[in-house]
């Protein structure tokens, strides 16, 4: 169910962002769904990428600090309520989401939520009893029920 | 050992010896160096009025100004013609000063060298890889005659290129290693880095040398750690004779200091007062057997404390403690007085922090501004922003308990702080005052 998820460090100053972007883009890395979470002096771009190994193994070499960490991709419908939905089954069940970011897939009908948790297992559990559909990560970067 | 019986002579036998030595070295300034001269005429005092080792108090104090005025032959007491050497400063902050050695004197620095390499636990046996710049500089040389007078095999492979140096190491089968210990670490760096299949357990390497720059406990443990060997800090002034004035011996606590060849006092910096052993305060060295340039009561600048002990190695030598930095490095931010190894110490004990930092140092209105800029090594990356939030705090708040100070902690990338191969600069002082 763990998708990987590629986070790299990022000082806030302008042309950083294009250094990361370069390294992937010279091995071919297409980058599937990409957020930002950033303080004053710094920030951290997060991303699901078709070949995270490959592109890890890249920014190391570039000298990024950057790390793969295993997120959940949810899809719900694309409606009023549903995130108010889960995230009230998640607090029921005292768990503490770390971040999450959200998009609405290509057909519009969908949206998917990606989520990093404290606990993933307690959290899987707690999506697969309340029906949930958990997105599998299928290579290359394509998540699916 | 290489000089057992000074190194553990008995302390009132070598204060005889100090004191014979110590009125030869004044007469010989006193009488061969015309500046020397003058600057005791007009403190009334001489060599003749040196009866006990206290005297040595009535002796004006050399200063770095007054080194750098004379440069460059201002300080010899020796006939050019037997002058087989010259090395000078750096000369960061003006013009630099300048040494020369006698043949005695390259002998006197050499056996020191060896003395600095057996106290490491080197010997004949050992391949030394001198990793310090050749030229003016003194590591380089320093390092190598003695190694050579030790009968290591010596690789004078100078500072710089850091493949190469880390190629030496795994081909020649070096065993010890004399850098900076800042440069180490760019080593060890470089090899995580670049060179995958590197190793430094599967080396010979078992010990190094480090000099030349204040250094911390916490970056000597990653040293061992990372390469897998023993770190020895070495001391010594380009002005006084080079490395070697004083090495850690074998329990890597405090630095032996020859003293049967340089007298060391303690002094405030602020009152030229001299300090009981104990104290921390200023270094004055006296050389007590150099030919070119005697130095007599030279003002080091370096900040430390001397005290006593019984070692468990057996020498008798006087022990300084790491030098904590030099008072022109000190920082003066908004009246607390601090030592860039200061924020080094607070910063390496976070785990997972390396030694990559720089201190920027400004003034916005009628306050100074301390940013301390610190490199996020992969070990304590995080893709959680509290957690990097609570990183930047604690080193803050660790940076006001210990050192006073409210420093702004900036996380940069990885390789955002310039690396150095020779001395590291930590300090950028933005402050026009």
């Amino acid at each position: 169910m763990n998708i990987p998820q590629l986070s790299v460090f990022l000082e806030n100053k302008p042309g950083h962002l294009q250094n990361v972007l370069r390294v992937l883009a010279e091995h071919a890395v297409n980058i599937k769904f990409f957020t930002i979470a950033e303080v004053k002096d710094f920030g951290i771009l997060r991303m699901i990428v078709d070949k995270p190994q490959e592109a890890h193994a890249a920014l190391k070499a570039a000298h990024f600090a950057c790390s793969l960490a295993n997120v959940i991709a949810v899809s719900m419908d694309d409606t009023p309520g549903t995130l108010l939905r889960l995230v009230e089954a998640f607090a029921r069940r005292n768990l503490n989401i770390e971040y999450m970011y959200a998009f609405t897939d290509r057909h519009g009908a969908h949206s998917i939520t990606i989520f990093r948790f404290e606990d993933p297992e307690a959290a899987t559990r707690a999506l697969e009893e309340e029906g949930y559909r958990i997105l599998k990560w299928m290579a290359p970067g394509e998540l699916q029920t | 050992m290489y000089s057992p019986d000074q190194e553990t002579m008995h302390p009132s036998r070598r204060r005889e010896l100090q004191l014979e030595r110590l009125r030869w070295s004044v007469r010989h300034a006193y009488e061969n160096n015309a500046f020397y001269r003058q600057k005791f005429q007009a403190a009334g005092c001489g060599p003749d009025q040196l009866r006990s080792l206290d005297d040595l108090r009535r002796i004006p104090f050399l200063t770095k100004e007054e080194m750098r005025a004379q440069a460059p032959y201002g300080l010899f007491a020796v006939p050019l013609k037997e002058v087989v050497r010259l090395h000078a400063s750096s000369g960061t902050t003006g013009n630099s000063t300048v040494a020369g050695y006698t043949r005695n004197d390259i002998d006197l620095w050499a056996t020191l060298m060896a003395r600095t390499i057996a106290s490491a636990g080197g010997g004949a046996e050992d391949v030394l890889q001198v990793a310090y710049g050749y030229g003016l500089f003194t590591g380089g040389l320093g390092a190598h005659y003695g190694g050579e007078k030790i009968g290591a095999t010596v690789i004078p492979a100078s500072g710089g290129n850091t493949e190469r140096q880390l190629a030496l190491i795994r081909d020649f089968g070096t065993t010890m290693l004399a850098c900076t210990p800042s440069y180490a670490i760019n080593m060890a760096d470089y090899a995580a880095r670049n060179l995958p299949g590197f190793d430094f357990r599967k080396t010979r390497l078992r010990a190094g040398i480090f000099g030349a720059e204040p250094w911390t406990e916490g970056m000597r443990q990653e040293i061992e750690t990372r390469m897998g060997i023993d770190a020895f800090d070495i001391y010594g002034l380009s002005e006084v004779i080079g490395p070697g004035v004083a090495c850690e011996c074998s329990a890597k606590r405090g630095l032996h200091v020859f003293e049967d060849l340089f007298l060391v006092e303690t002094i405030d910096p602020g009152t030229g007062e001299v300090l009981p052993e104990g104290s921390q305060g200023e270094l004055v060295y006296t050389s007590l057997t150099k030919e070119c340039c005697p130095v007599i009561r030279y003002r080091s600048r370096d900040i430390s404390r001397l005290y006593r002990d019984s070692c468990t190695c057996g020498r008798t030598l006087l022990k300084m403690d790491k030098v904590y930095g030099r008072s022109d490095d000190m920082l003066v931010i908004r009246g607390v007085n601090v030592f860039p190894s200061q924020v080094e110490a607070v910063i390496m004990q976070v785990e997972g922090v390396e030694p990559h930092y720089e201190i920027v140092v400004d003034r916005h209105g009628a306050l100074d501004d301390v940013e301390v800029r610190v490199e996020v090594a992969e070990a304590i990356f995080s893709d959680e922003l509290k957690v990097m939030t609570a990183l930047s705090e604690h080193l803050a708040a660790r940076m006001r308990a210990v050192l006073g100070i409210s420093a702004k902690i900036t996380l940069v990338e990885p390789e955002a702080i310039a690396r150095s191969t020779g001395k590291a600069k930590r300090v950028i002082d933005r402050r026009t005052l």
